[in-house]
């Protein structure tokens, strides 16, 4: 990559010797809404966040009056407090459970739905590419609200079907049937994105790195498996990483439920554990400690994860 | 590049891009045909249901068969809109705002930064752009209760700036538009504008961006698509319902139902208008949507 400023210097005029010297502060006033942006809304709430998890309340005489509740230093009580909380390991098994159900299914659907549109051997690609891709453009609470209403047995259609045969459906929304039910919607809201990310990656390929393999006598699934799939991994990686990272922070979903379902709890996830603590009980010290906890959590994830892949999606220009 | 071109702005019949397909005119698959189509059912059919519910009763809804159609669309979409004065059209003006404003700032604010980490060397760009690529990894519901209680010290809760400001920053947006600033915009075009006299910010408004622009739409309609099925930050920032965006309207009234059952008919038939805008905007700039995380880049 060559910068601007490296560039041969006999057009150098004085002129443009006053410009150059303006140049050296341009790229800082191009980034300085970022950044004081990022500051505010990134940065500061972190370590805001981490500050927290460290203070407490100290309660004096009867906690009446000014002054009589001020905050001092906790140091790791919050976190033993947080981690402690008999809410707090099932809300974390929960995720992992949604996650191995979601994450795997959602990138199997999206792949297998970009492999056979990019094989194109089908009249019905563009409307399924656009049917498929449509649940992106609902919102979470949105597609929740739709699934809801279909879970509940008076509603679905479901339980019309399966009378017919004399059998009576489990009422999705109770029981471990909820985790199944919210996890079909992250399914159903994530596949299509995460196709259309796949099938643009399917067809940068160019075509003659497959129509060789294709006069040899190789099969769709073996071109598929064989050259394809291992071209387009760097966008499966991706894929992966970002679905990990908003399959820890699941909120809105289990949130609309909730009134429809007695199973979800006020600490059903990690995030919703925080938000009770925060605004339900006041804590937010405590919430402030979970917080760091899932954050750390999550880069430890993703990060590692892109470590563990050696990955070259990011950075690949540096 | 021929990715764009070889996706259709809008699905019109299904004949027209297979058989131009550049993979040539191969025999169709049945399994193909059928494993495809119970996607689109499977994605579709919420939709479809949403469409059928929201013309029924509010007794019908859950007495008459899941899929029978009704005559009371214009009944209910009437009770929608005098619910509470029409609140309702408050929410979806509120979202529009949140989500218009939000993702044109967050567009040009990522736009000049990515210009700035793509084509100038400067101490600290390295730093910066690390900085930027961690703050992707971050998962931004973490963010929105510390961002609540610092809003809430210097009084912005509550307030539209509180859930607009936080969505003016997007680390991804700004990674994007980086690569899409390396991409287009070469180093010559820079350097003869340079010489021509132009500032930097002269070159940026009147070079960079309408070069970077395909691009930045994509940015553009990912930030917005975000604000807009964004919950979580609105429903912890505000506490008036005035302000509140359509998503947390909606789980609202969805709440209200569970004591006041004739509400579910609203909270349906709110539910299919307000997925109405987002569905057209979609089906009308579906060729943006092309993005290719894996090689780093949007294509061209």
């Amino acid at each position: 990559m060559t910068a601007v400023t490296a560039l041969p210097t006999e057009t150098r005029t004085p002129r443009t010797a006053t410009r150059r010297g303006r140049r050296a502060g341009a790229p800082y006033s191009f980034l300085a809404p970022a950044l004081i942006l990022f500051v505010a809304f990134f940065a500061a709430p972190i370590g805001y966040a981490a500050y927290l998890s460290l203070r407490r309340v100290k309660v004096s005489g009867l906690g009446l009056g000014a002054g009589a509740r001020t905050e001092v230093w906790a140091g790791m009580s919050n976190y033993a407090r947080s981690l402690t909380d008999p809410d707090f390991l099932p809300s974390v098994y929960r995720i992992g459970a949604y996650g191995l159900i979601v994450v795997p299914t959602m990138l199997g659907l999206a792949l297998l739905m970009a492999l056979l549109l990019d094989a194109g051997r089908t009249r019905v690609g563009t409307f399924s590419r656009t049917a498929i891709f449509l649940p992106y453009a609902v919102p979470a609470v949105v597609g929740s609200l739709l699934w809801g209403f279909l879970y509940l047995p008076r509603v679905s259609p479901f339980t019309d079907v399966v009378q017919m045969f004399g059998v009576e459906p489990p009422d999705v929304l109770t029981g471990s049937w909820v985790l199944w039910a919210v996890a079909n919607i992250a399914v159903w809201g994530g596949t299509g994105f995460n196709m259309i990310v796949i099938y643009t990656a399917l067809r940068a390929i160019p075509t003659d790195l497959f129509e060789a393999a294709r006069l040899d006598g190789a099969s769709d699934k073996q071109i598929a498996w064989r050259i394809k799939i291992p071209i387009v991994l760097p966008s499966l990686i991706m894929t992966f990483v970002f679905s990990l990272i908003a399959t820890l922070q699941v909120f809105a979903e289990p949130m609309t439920l909730k009134p429809l379902s007695n199973t979800i709890s006020s600490t059903w996830t990690p995030l919703m554990k925080v938000y009770r603590d925060a605004f339900v009980r006041n804590d937010i010290y405590s919430a402030a400690a979970t917080s760091v906890v899932i954050a750390v959590a999550t880069f430890a994830v993703s990060f590692g994860f892109l470590k563990l892949v050696g990955n070259r999606a990011f950075n690949q220009e540096d | 590049m021929t990715v764009s071109t070889a996706l259709p702005a809008v699905p019109v019949t299904a004949a027209l891009p297979d058989k131009k397909n550049r993979r040539g005119n191969r025999k169709n698959s049945t399994l193909a045909t059928v494993l495809l189509l119970l996607g689109a059912v499977y994605c579709l059919f919420p939709v479809l249901w949403v469409l059928i519910a929201s013309t029924k009763s509010s007794g019908e809804l859950f007495s008459t068969f899941t899929l029978a159609p009704s005559t009371h669309l214009f009944d209910n979409i009437g009770d929608l809109f005098a619910y509470r004065n029409g609140l309702y059209w408050r929410w979806m003006a509120n979202t529009a705002l949140y989500a218009g404003v939000g993702a044109a700032v967050s567009t040009l604010v990522s736009a000049m930064s990515g210009f700035a980490l793509a084509k100038y060397d400067f101490p600290g760009k390295r730093f910066v752009f690390n900085v930027i690529l961690a703050g992707v990894l971050v998962p931004g519901v973490i963010l929105a209760i510390p961002q609540y209680l610092l809003l809430a010290k210097v009084g912005l809760t509550n307030t539209y700036w509180s859930v607009l400001l936080p969505s003016m920053i997007s680390p991804y947006g700004i990674y994007l538009s980086r690569i899409f600033a390396a991409a287009t915009v070469p180093t010559e075009v820079l350097e003869a504008a340079r010489i021509d006299g132009a500032g930097d910010w002269r070159t940026f408004g009147r070079v960079v961006l309408p070069m970077m622009k395909s691009g930045l739409v994509t940015v553009f309609l990912f930030q917005f698509v975000a604000i807009w099925n964004n919950f979580m930050l609105p429903y912890i920032m505000l506490g008036d319902d005035h302000l509140y965006p359509l998503t947390v309207g909606l789980s609202g009234l969805l709440n209200q139902g569970a004591n006041q059952p004739s509400m579910y008919i609203t909270v349906v038939t709110g539910a299919l208008i307000s997925i109405i805008p987002l569905v057209a905007l979609f089906l009308g700039l579906q060729r943006y949507w092309r993005v290719d995380l894996g090689a780093g880049a949007v294509k061209a």
